[in-house]
């Protein structure tokens, strides 16, 4: 009997590694193939003769995407945004989340409703699209940094980190001692706090990163473009031409009508504005699972 | 400070209204903290609420908000009453449903990974399979033009090499949805592991021994512990999902779209963006903006309320 369960078990060894094995190597294939494709020949490439593996090796791709200045613009501008969208969030974020985690702080559920409502309903595009434009947010960087600054979630996660691992007697001891809360929060409750702002930040900075939604619509001037709009640009619009988008498509277009090296530009362009956030994650992952798991904890 | 306040014998009301008073003074600095917060959402939260009513006007820019005329329900009865109402609900409901019938993918691959006992293997898969997460949308859908490109793209080289016909996946409107989907899938799939992972972790070991003496089989203790362990977990994501219900991956579906495809990948949201802003139609969208987030709250409040009699996990 025990000997049978062995050999059974033995087997579901077998078969799970098997699958998860296959898995995993359906999820990393396209990846391998933009990596070997944008160091190809294009022609190679478009004709189905690389499938794994580099042929005809050829950098002409990248060249390419580092000569052109649309994308290095996109490139800046996309880091300053995350950056200082970053920094924004921080500064609106903990300051809340940590009020909002003492126990002394008065009105304390209603302020959460108050914040928690947003989660639940919102006015929806349009009318947030109109309180953007009748601020003067439009074309400006404003409008890609500071709307969806902050959510209900980050405040949630960040309060509950802060009572997790706030000691309140800290905090009160200190206030016997003379100091104001503007100094505890400075001076204990942020060295304190730093995996909890590591992992606000990460978030934050990769959702502004890859997004392209806020300046499809907040954006006209090109020389406000992130690097995301700029891609879609080339990969998107230029391939399949989306339609009733205009809006400074010439500006990859000299780039892209060299029809020849489009499929180059494509894998070259693709891994120069992945690659950041995909070297950097493995070293970063325990603070991104962090991040999910106390988002997790319920109230 | 709380002794002082239950030992309060004649005056209490006028106490406490000074020791609230106390307490305000004392810790004013908190309540500084929340300014920041609190103007952003009254900024860009509360006031598009109160800007929501211009899906019941006729909304003219240079009347503002309060200076445009009413306009009751027209714009509602003018989209329920369109030919396209149907078509849009129809494909909003349909992709929402085919992306919630993925949701249990996630979990068996978290109890596929919990299973394994080569632990360096296991490490590599989680990694790798989150990789897919931090790409963004228009990368992913740049990667699926290029894929699936009816010539120069891999999959099709695939079909046609085993005698099949160069299928146009992106500009035929049977396969939107498929590729939408898996796409999907195959982004979030690793990253929709983490918490049902922490969840296995969580499970007493002692249950697994008490099972392994009665002789129960691996998959047995998968079924009979681990999924049962972590269901309080599922619930409560499963009500999260369908509180996401018809608002997901509009960005992505706006890439996706064509004038090929839009018989299946015009959906509700993808038509507010069309029709209020390069239309410019404001209050119609609004309208239409709003009817979607109604339906949502009556999901997300009646799913939790099922969930709250049935198996005692809700979110609130």
């Amino acid at each position: 009997m025990n000997k049978q369960r062995g050999l059974s078990d033995k087997a579901f060894d077998k078969l799970n590694t098997f699958f998860v094995f296959l898995i995993v190597i359906v999820i990393i294939y396209p990846l391998i193939f933009v990596i070997s494709a944008s160091i190809s020949d294009p022609a190679a490439v478009s004709s189905g003769e690389m499938w794994l593996w580099p042929v005809d090796i050829t950098f002409e791709g990248f060249k390419l995407v580092f000569n052109n200045d649309a994308i290095w613009l996109g490139y800046r501008n996309t880091i300053f945004y995350t950056i200082l969208g970053t920094i924004i969030h921080l500064v609106i974020l903990l300051p809340c989340a940590y009020a909002l985690s003492r126990k002394e702080m008065m009105a304390k559920k209603l302020i959460l409703w108050f914040i928690l409502f947003t989660m639940l309903f919102n006015g929806g595009l349009i009318p947030t699209y109109l309180v953007i434009k009748s601020l003067g947010m439009v074309d400006t960087i404003w409008a890609i940094v500071i709307p969806n600054v902050v959510g209900a979630w980050s405040i949630l996660v960040a309060r509950a980190f802060f009572q997790q691992s706030i000691p309140d007697q800290l905090v009160e001891a200190s206030k016997i001692d003379g100091a104001s809360d503007f100094y505890i929060f400075r001076k204990i409750v942020l060295p304190l706090s730093l995996p909890i702002i590591a992992v606000m930040a990460l978030f934050h900075a990769v959702s502004l990163w890859n997004q392209y939604f806020t300046a499809l619509i907040y954006l006209s001037d090109s020389n406000l473009y992130p690097l995301q709009l700029i891609l879609r640009e080339i990969l998107i619009v230029n391939e399949i031409g989306g339609e009733g988008m205009e809006g400074g498509a010439g500006l990859a277009e000299s780039l892209v009508n060299q029809v020849k090296t489009a499929g180059l530009v494509k894998y070259a362009v693709i891994i120069v504005s992945s690659l950041p956030l995909l070297i950097v994650y493995p070293f970063l992952q325990r603070f991104f699972v962090k991040g999910v798991l106390i988002g997790s904890v319920k109230e | 400070m709380r002794q002082k306040k239950a030992g309060g014998n004649p005056a209490i009301k006028k106490n406490r209204l000074h020791l609230t008073k106390k307490n305000f003074l004392k810790s004013w600095q908190l309540y500084v903290f929340l300014l920041p917060a609190l103007t952003y959402f009254i900024i860009f939260h509360y006031i598009p609420m109160y800007g929501v009513q211009i899906a019941f006007k006729d909304f003219y820019a240079t009347e503002g908000i309060l200076g445009s005329p009413w306009a009751g329900f027209d714009h509602f009865t003018r989209f329920f009453d369109s030919y396209y109402f149907w078509r849009l609900l129809k494909n909003t409901l349909i992709i929402n449903l085919y992306q919630l019938l993925l949701f249990p993918l996630p979990i068996i691959f978290a109890l596929m990974l919990n299973e394994l006992r080569n632990g360096p293997f296991k490490k590599w898969s989680q990694t790798l399979t989150y990789a897919p997460h931090f790409i963004s949308v228009v990368v992913v859908v740049g990667m699926l033009v290029a894929f699936l490109d009816p010539i120069t793209g891999l999959l099709n080289h695939v079909i046609m090499a085993l005698g099949g016909e160069s299928v146009p996946f992106l500009t035929d409107p049977d396969w939107f949805r498929h590729i939408y989907v898996w796409s999907g899938e195959w982004q979030s799939l690793g990253w929709g592991t983490i918490i049902y992972l922490a969840a296995l972790a969580g499970v007493n070991p002692e249950l697994h021994e008490a099972a392994k003496v009665d002789g129960a089989t691996r998959l047995q203790r998968i079924m009979n512990i681990n999924i049962p362990s972590i269901l309080p977990t599922i619930v409560v994501l499963f009500i999260l999902n369908i509180g996401k219900f018809m608002s997901i991956g509009f960005e992505k579906v706006l890439l996706m779209q064509n004038t090929l495809n839009s018989e299946t990948s015009d959906i509700i949201q993808t038509f507010v963006y069309q029709t209020g802003l390069l239309e410019g139609q404001y209050s119609f969208a609004a309208a239409i903006g709003l009817f979607d987030s109604v339906i949502n709250i009556i999901l997300l409040v009646t799913i939790n309320q099922i969930a709250r009699k049935t198996s005692e996990n809700s979110l609130w």
